[in-house]
């Protein structure tokens, strides 16, 4: 039971509380870069839910297992790029060959996601902080929903901007910001969250 | 001789102004807005990616004659990663301070699009020499850039500049500038980084669009000069027909 709450408790810190993009600032560049449409977005979400969990699902037993016991915990860096590199290759493979459909709207934004640092941001914190597997998966889980939820919810707000009268100056990405800041600030609300939960 | 030094300075010059990667490009914005709560902290991220950015560079430059076209960004990426490990491990050993206070944003550099940008689009095609001035041009620009960042932050947010708490050599000072109960916190929190990042491109927008203003008037200028000129020879003529 107690394993469970940790479990929660990890999953919804890291999705609301501490949120990757608004709070950890990972994966900014596809957080502008893929937000404009609403539908594309969700799409680089998706993906990104689907490469973290994989990713977290390896790279932790993989340090734990492989690299510790063989003394050389100093390379994790370049195992979990590499691992990130040939994941997303292999679940591009993997969904162009199961779901056609899926893939089309994927596609373009698996090759993106390589260089997202939200995937190794999560791989190389997970070990840093000495987090146990299950923790890892919720930290994985509640990370990838978390940019899910705010890549989506921006580019909602950032289809209605196309057409709302901003100053010139501002036009396109600085307005972007804004919201973007605005929406951290509401984020912010939440991290009194888990004071009235004690322990 | 003259001619191959000004192409140089130029190589130079234009990762920190026409090209900058974080203001002109908007690459690399993760540590951008991550490391710049004070200007120590975004001064050591910008030391540490241009070092990376160098070594990089030039090792892609050496080689870009041996790695095959299939396996180039892979490539590339594994030379970054190991770069971005050493850099890490002596960090750690030689400024610990500096190495908790990035945390795991070093080794974020291994996925910052800046390097492996570079890489293929300069490293990969030309010189060594040049793809170093390039490196440095680069890693210049964009530590002014965060420096730039960290700069508001910090006076806004502290209301003063503390030096000597992450580089550990230099005395511990602390120069208060606005005085106490007067700063803004919020922009040491992560919404003020939003704030001013926007506030810094919107300036940058607004000098450009100014530019292609003056631009359109001057030519509007010319083009009625020129209209007024052909009309008076016209005039001209037709008085000395009568």
């Amino acid at each position: 039971m107690n394993m469970f709450i940790s479990f929660l408790l990890a999953i919804i810190s890291s999705m609301l509380v501490d949120n990757v993009v608004l709070s950890r600032f990972y994966g900014i560049c596809p957080f502008l870069g893929v937000s404009k449409k609403v539908k594309s977005s969700l799409g680089m979400g998706i993906a990104v839910v689907f490469v973290i969990l994989l990713a977290t699902l390896i790279c932790w037993p993989l340090y734990h297992f492989v690299l510790v016991p063989a003394g050389i915990a100093f390379l994790d860096t370049v195992v979990y790029i590499l691992v990130i590199a040939s994941l997303v290759q292999l679940v591009g493979l993997f969904i162009k060959k199961y779901s056609p459909s899926l893939y089309k709207s994927l596609g373009i934004y698996l090759p993106l996601i390589t260089t997202n640092c939200a995937v190794l941001g999560v791989a190389q914190s997970n070990t840093d902080q000495g987090l146990t597997f299950l923790e890892s998966l919720g930290n994985g889980l509640g990370t990838s929903v978390g940019f899910l939820l705010v890549i989506v919810v921006f580019s909602c707000i950032r289809v209605r901007l196309e057409s709302a009268n901003t100053p010139k100056a501002f036009k396109g990405l600085p307005i972007a910001l804004i919201v973007a800041a605005i929406m951290a600030i509401a984020f912010m609300g939440l991290q009194g969250l888990f004071v009235g939960l004690g322990s | 001789m003259a001619k191959e030094k000004g192409k140089t300075k130029a190589n130079l010059l234009k990762g920190i102004i026409n090209e900058n990667p974080l203001l002109v490009s908007i690459l690399g914005t993760c540590p951008a807005l991550a490391t710049t709560k004070t200007v120590e902290a975004a001064l050591g991220m910008g030391l540490l990616f241009t070092i990376v950015l160098i070594c990089s560079n030039i090792l892609v430059s050496l080689l870009r004659k041996l790695i095959p076209e299939e396996v180039k960004t892979p490539a590339y990426i594994v030379i970054i990663a190991t770069f971005v490990t050493m850099v890490k491990m002596f960090t750690n050993a030689f400024l610990p301070e500096l190495y908790s206070t990035l945390g795991v944003f070093i080794s974020l550099i291994v996925v910052n699009c800046i390097v492996l940008g570079r890489a293929e689009a300069y490293a990969s095609k030309n010189k060594v020499f040049d793809s170093f001035i390039d490196a440095l041009g680069m890693g210049i620009g964009y530590t002014l850039a965060i420096i730039l960042m960290a700069f508001f932050r910090e006076l806004l947010g502290t209301g003063a500049f503390t030096f000597g708490k992450i580089f550990t050599f230099i005395p511990l000072t602390k120069v208060q500038i606005i005085p106490k109960g007067y700063e803004i916190s919020l922009f040491q929190n992560p919404a003020g980084a939003f704030i001013v990042f926007s506030i810094i491109l919107a300036v940058i927008a607004f000098i450009k669009n100014r530019k292609a203003e003056l631009v359109a008037y001057n030519e509007k200028q010319e083009k009625i000069r020129k209209l007024q000129e052909a009309k008076a020879q016209a005039a001209k003529v037709e008085g000395g027909n009568k």
